[in-house]
């Protein structure tokens, strides 16, 4: 019997060699993708194990985000965020099951999970210690920051403000309003946080999107700067005091209707490109986009990053000036109207490139990125985006923007003892609706070390809230928080 | 047993012990961060339980393998560590002390079998008796008041506050049965016929006991809804019958036979087509979310995945997220917290245990030992295959417990009376043959 004996001794072989080619391939193979499947709810409790990195901003001195160790066998991390609202949208929230700004963007260094960190995860793992993430340093400028959540929100309207360091393109300042407190959409407990989600999901006014960068709005006559940079671009003779025809009306070509300068009023027959910003008259600018024409003005506008994907880590929404339809229409483009739809964050940046002499830096929020040991690991350099003017143009723009502070609809934005440059917009949005209202602008104008944009979302502005009358004053006072 | 090989059975013992004792504190130090308060006692009694194992087999069975005692020490302790893991961790039908206590009378029944077999050879005079009351244990179940379905499968009987599974015992017992009667009938079976093609087709009645087996393993699979108990009792009879027969015609008939009746099954009864659906398709999202789907055998898959290679380590990982994790799926439970690496050792010690049987059939001098021996070898390979196979989708998933580490009192106790035998058999099997009495004499003429 012992020759079927062997065959069965084989057999039962193979059986082994089965079951372990089987467990080999689930445990080696496959373990990555069944480890993160969404329905395994371990992916869920991994996310409490972690002692998630902190996430801290004025060079670490001030913590947004931090992890507390409740001492809970399942859930033994939770997030707390001890600055609340001001930064909810750009430090976000991390839920059970989902997260949001620099908790979601950032979330691989902050768990740390990210392959910079595998050595450190790895000894971790050996020593038994809980995993440490990694602690991310923000751009921000907290005191910047604060001033302009409680100017916007104090406003009772909803809306963005955006500072840039124009020479870096460190993000100073990212608020956007109505904001919320996201300690409760970090709670352990799912339904609280189902409730707090669906609540803030419902509201009609959207406080779950950060509307500096998630979405576009017509920029009005900020984008003037757009318009006039590509015409000063397009002929080295020009200068800020060439001038241009400023008829009180002007017959757009191919319809019957004419466009008229703000509430109607003259600018004079002829105006210097300093005298129609400073203004604001609606038809130089307007005659100024036809001449250059739309292929030229896009370029332009793409010069200051708009269509560019960007990300800060946090995707931007792309901006758009809109599709080429004609002559009537790019009038309508060339004064921020129209199809013209642009970001926040894409307003700051065309301040912010006529501030660093033309140079538009990709913005970024990540200052730097420190291991949980202390050690930096990361730290961001800034980089170019595109050079959106020569330095004379910019040069020009600022002087029509200094302008426009000094002696212009601006004038709510000036600072004692600093030159300030910037310019208004009140963008028409439908007919009968009231505007938008926004404010660029810069300071020190000869040593910038600030860009704003600030932005006044119609519908909850007044009908007479005009940039000048309602953004200007917020931009003042967050350039004066960050200049000190 | 020479000195020196009892030594080192002690030594592997305590090593097994040790090995269990380190699982057991790593999962407190995984759970609460300390060393479980328990842990003395739990120690003394694997340690003083498996001591008295030993004296036993030292005593009653001096020659026996020295490798399955340690070996299956290791298994059962393992499974008690896993059980008590998933206790702590608030799962109510999990209970640690059962499980030691199960232990605890799964050794005095290999010690009780030990002393009371003297010869394992007696068992063949019982062949018939083992057959009647391996089909009685079987149908027990199906009687009114006492048998009790649980899960689906009636597969049980309630006596007072317990719960045995008859099918565990009736398995050793049809394996005596199969032993006995196929070294009896063994050369009729692997002679007469005829030859057609190319294999020999046996005499139709001879067909008989093969017909009557495919008969009451089907009839478990239909009335009980066992097809895991089925399909052990199937694969051993048909290995047994090739070892006394040598015949591969019929493992080819026994084949077909169940091919075809698990076809036939599978059309007929929904559960059945149910299970092979769900081992097809279990990543499907509707069959994941379908009552009776495949959330179950994929909560399994993700535990071994997220254990990985390493694994996250006693304590650490979320094994109780698996239902049953305790029972049938204790092995995808051991991958998550010991990872690719743990499983292949259990594995290995698996193997190993079947190797020494098969080495210990191999080395037996009589048929019935060979057949009852390798019929137990292969049991034990066969239903780790089973069991392992199903919960991790190499075959269709067919609820059958994992052998020594699965929580539950039955088929404890039946499995170290398996090993009971087995070292019985070893025991045979290696003791030198005494030596002839005229040897002797042979000597004093020559010293002469």
């Amino acid at each position: 019997m012992n020759n079927p004996l062997k065959r069965v001794a084989v057999a039962c072989l193979l059986m082994f060699g089965l079951l372990m080619a089987n467990v080999t391939y689930i445990g080696a193979v496959r373990a990555e993708g069944l480890r993160d499947d969404s329905r395994n709810v371990r992916m869920l409790f991994a996310r409490y194990k972690v002692d998630r990195g902190w996430i801290t901003a004025d060079n670490g001195k001030t913590t947004l985000a931090k992890t507390v160790d409740t001492g809970d066998k399942q859930f033994r991390f939770e997030r707390e965020y001890p600055l609340g609202k001001p930064f909810t949208h750009v430090v976000g929230w991390f839920a059970p099951e989902s997260a949001s700004g620099i908790e979601a963007a950032m979330s691989r260094y902050l768990d740390g999970s990210h392959p910079d960190l595998v050595v450190r995860r790895a000894i971790d793992m050996v020593s038994g210690k809980p995993a440490k993430g990694a602690s991310v340093d923000l751009t921000l400028n907290t005191k910047a920051q604060e001033v302009a959540y409680k100017d916007l929100a104090g406003t009772g309207k909803r809306g963005a403000v955006v500072a840039i360091e124009p020479k870096t393109g460190k993000i100073l300042t990212m608020v956007s309003v109505p904001s919320y407190d996201p300690n409760p959409l970090a709670k352990v407990d799912k339904a609280t946080v189902n409730k707090a989600y669906s609540k803030l999901d419902k509201n009609d006014n959207k406080p779950l999107l950060n509307r500096a960068i998630n979405l576009t709005f017509a920029p009005g006559s900020t984008f003037k700067t757009v318009t006039a940079a590509a015409y000063l671009s397009d002929d080295e003779s020009r200068d800020e005091n060439t001038q241009v025809d400023a008829p009180d009306s002007l017959p757009l070509p191919g319809t019957n209707i004419s466009l008229p300068n703000y509430h109607g009023e003259s600018c004079g027959g002829r105006a210097t490109l300093l005298q129609a910003l400073t203004i604001s008259c609606n038809t130089p600018f307007a005659i100024m986009g036809m001449d250059v024409g739309y292929d030229k003005l896009k370029e332009q506008a793409e010069k200051f990053g708009v269509g560019q994907p960007l990300e800060i880590p946090m995707k931007v929404a792309a901006s758009d000036i809109g599709p080429d339809e004609g002559k009537a229409a790019l009038a309508k483009t060339a004064i921020g109207q129209q199809s013209n739809q642009m970001t926040p964050l894409q307003m700051a940046m065309v301040a912010a490139g006529i501030a660093n002499q033309g140079t538009v830096m990709k913005p970024y929020l990540v200052n730097k990125i420190m291991g949980p040991d202390g050690a930096e690991i990361d730290v961001t350099d800034p980089e170019e985006l595109d050079e959106a003017v020569s330095p004379e143009v910019a040069g020009e723009l600022t002087k029509m923007m200094i302008g426009v502070v000094e002696r212009g609809t601006g004038g709510a934005a000036r600072i004692p003892g600093v030159t300030v440059a910037g310019k208004t917009g009140t963008a028409e949005t439908l007919p009968g609706k009231p505007s938008h209202a926004w404010f660029i602008s810069f300071a020190p104008a000869d040593n910038p070390k600030v860009a704003v944009a600030v932005f006044v979302e119609s519908g909850s502005a007044g009908n007479d809230a005009t940039g000048g009358a309602v953004a200007a004053p917020i931009a003042r006072d967050v350039m004066q928080a960050v200049l000190g | 047993m020479t000195a020196k090989r009892r030594v080192a059975q002690l030594g592997m013992l305590a090593f097994a012990v040790l090995i269990v004792m380190g699982a057991y504190a790593s999962v407190g130090l995984g759970i609460n961060g300390k060393v479980p308060s328990g842990m003395l006692g739990y120690g003394l009694g694997l340690g003083g339980l498996m001591l008295a194992a030993y004296l036993v087999l030292a005593k009653w069975a001096p020659w026996a393998d020295p490798l399955l005692l340690p070996l299956v020490t290791l298994i059962n302790g393992l499974g008690l560590v896993m059980i008590y893991r998933i206790e702590l961790a608030g799962e109510d039908l999990a209970s640690a002390a059962n499980q030691l206590m199960w232990t605890a009378l799964g050794v005095v029944m290999f010690s009780a079998t030990l002393i009371a077999l003297k010869d394992h050879r007696v068992l063949q005079r019982f062949t018939y008796t083992a057959g009647f009351a391996g089909i009685a244990l079987l149908l027990l179940p199906m009687l009114p008041f006492i048998g009790k379905e649980i899960n689906g499968a009636r597969i049980w009987v309630g006596i007072g506050p317990f719960s045995i599974q008859p099918a565990e015992f009736a398995k050793l017992a049809l394996v005596v049965f199969f032993a006995g009667y196929l070294v009896a009938k063994r050369d009729v079976l692997a002679l007469a016929g005829r030859r057609l093609l190319f294999i020999d087709l046996p005499r139709a009645r001879d067909l008989g006991p093969v017909l009557i087996t495919w008969g009451i393993s089907l009839g478990v699979l239909v009335m009980q809804k066992d097809l895991g108990s089925s399909l052990l009792l199937f694969g051993a009879f048909i290995a047994m019958l090739y070892i006394a027969t040598q015949r591969t015609s019929w493992v080819l008939i026994g084949v077909l036979l169940f091919v075809g009746g698990a076809f036939i099954a599978g059309q007929i009864f929904s559960h059945v087509e149910a299970r092979f659906n769900v081992w097809l398709n279990a990543e499907d999202p509707a069959l994941y979310d379908a009552d009776g789907g495949s959330f179950q055998l994929m909560q399994g898959m993700f535990a071994m995945g997220s254990g990985g290679i390493l694994g996250t380590g006693l304590g650490q990982g979320y094994p109780y997220k698996i239902p049953l994790s305790f029972s049938d799926f204790i092995f995808t439970a051991m991958g998550e917290e010991l990872g690719l690496t743990g499983l292949m050792a259990i594995l290995m010690v698996y193997a190993l245990i079947v190797e020494r049987g098969l080495r210990t059939s191999l080395a037996a001098r009589d048929p019935f030992t060979k057949l009852l021996a390798g019929g137990l070898s292969f049991i034990l390979a066969w239903q780790v295959f089973i069991i392992v196979g199903g919960v991790t989708r190499l075959i269709p998933l067919t609820g059958l417990v994992t052998p020594f580490m699965s929580a539950g009192g039955s088929a404890l106790l039946a499995n170290w009376m398996l090993i009971a035998l087995l070292v019985r058999m070893s025991d045979a099997a290696r003791r030198p043959p005494p030596q002839a009495i005229q040897d002797e004499g042979l000597t004093q003429v020559m010293q002469r």
